[in-house]
């Protein structure tokens, strides 16, 4: 029994390490290919960490949507426009550097002073299970606003950039 | 030692996430990098959600649906977000935030 939890702890801090170095390589990495496939491998690392968390239905969902979808939808940007070398190369020696490394060290340590300073307590009862019957339970019936939003959001975006990515080359709206 | 069964390792890790984020989008020089570094903004805040979910959320249901709900979210802001960048590229032949102003002045 203990063993399965050091495994299971070695598969977290695995998870962990992925989810970063994927992180590190999407925002560091001169080519967009290569910030593409820091994406979707720090987003594997993500559906590890929602594993550990309980819901297997959020992993599989983050596989197939963020994986799945949005990853090859990014891909097929990035294939379409193109970004010259020499601007690519500007990327890792930019005019910003000092700016997003300060910003980026305030807004951790803001966030960081405040997560030091509060105690969370659990909740008193707890009604249900993290299991995807209960989850889909919640969803059609007590949350059913939410679902249809969903729903009405992604009809909304799938007209929105059918509208705006028609044409020619020329850019002529037929 | 065992961190995975708190709640402060998920809350830290997702911090994490949206400071790398903040961090691409201000240093990225391309639309495409920018979009991608704003899915860790997106993905941070979903794992905070799911993290307060399981540790502490009277219906371990809801915070389930509100991750699917940003889920979604984040693929309609990529697919508009990308159709947006493409008519941006037709037009400019660039794709470099610096040089797209014409609505600046």
């Amino acid at each position: 029994m203990i063993l399965y939890r050091y495994i299971a702890e070695a598969l977290f801090y695995a998870f962990m390490i992925l989810t970063f170095m994927g992180a590190f390589m999407a925002v560091r990495s001169q080519l967009l290919m290569h910030a593409v496939i820091g994406l979707a491998i720090s987003l594997l690392g993500i559906a590890g960490l929602y594993f550990h968390l309980g819901s297997t239905f959020l992993a599989v969902m983050q596989v197939l949507i963020y994986v799945g979808a949005v990853c090859i939808m990014i891909a097929m940007g990035v294939m379409l426009g193109n970004t010259p070398r020499q601007l690519a190369e500007k990327n890792l020696k930019g005019r910003n550097l000092l700016l997003a490394i300060g910003s980026c060290t305030a807004v951790f340590l803001a966030l960081f002073a405040t997560l030091a300073q509060t105690r969370f307590a659990p909740a008193a009862e707890r009604i249900g299970d993290m299991s995807i019957q209960f989850v889909g339970e919640n969803l059609l019936l007590q949350y059913c606003l939410a679902f249809e939003l969903i729903s009405l959001i992604l009809l909304t975006a799938i007209i929105g950039s059918i509208i705006l990515a028609r044409g020619g080359r020329d850019g002529a709206v037929k | 030692m065992i961190i995975s069964d708190n709640l402060n390792t998920y809350l830290i890790i997702a911090a994490l996430l949206l400071v790398i984020g903040l961090y691409g989008m201000i240093q990225h020089r391309s639309l495409i990098g920018m979009l991608i570094s704003s899915e860790f903004v997106l993905n941070g805040a979903a794992l905070n959600f799911m993290a307060f979910n399981t540790f502490t959320a009277p219906n371990p249901a809801v915070g389930q649906i509100y991750t699917l709900c940003i889920m979604a979210l984040a693929a309609a802001e990529a697919a508009i977000a990308v159709s947006i960048i493409i008519v941006v590229y037709r037009r400019f032949h660039n794709e470099d935030p610096a040089i797209i102003q014409d609505m600046k002045y």
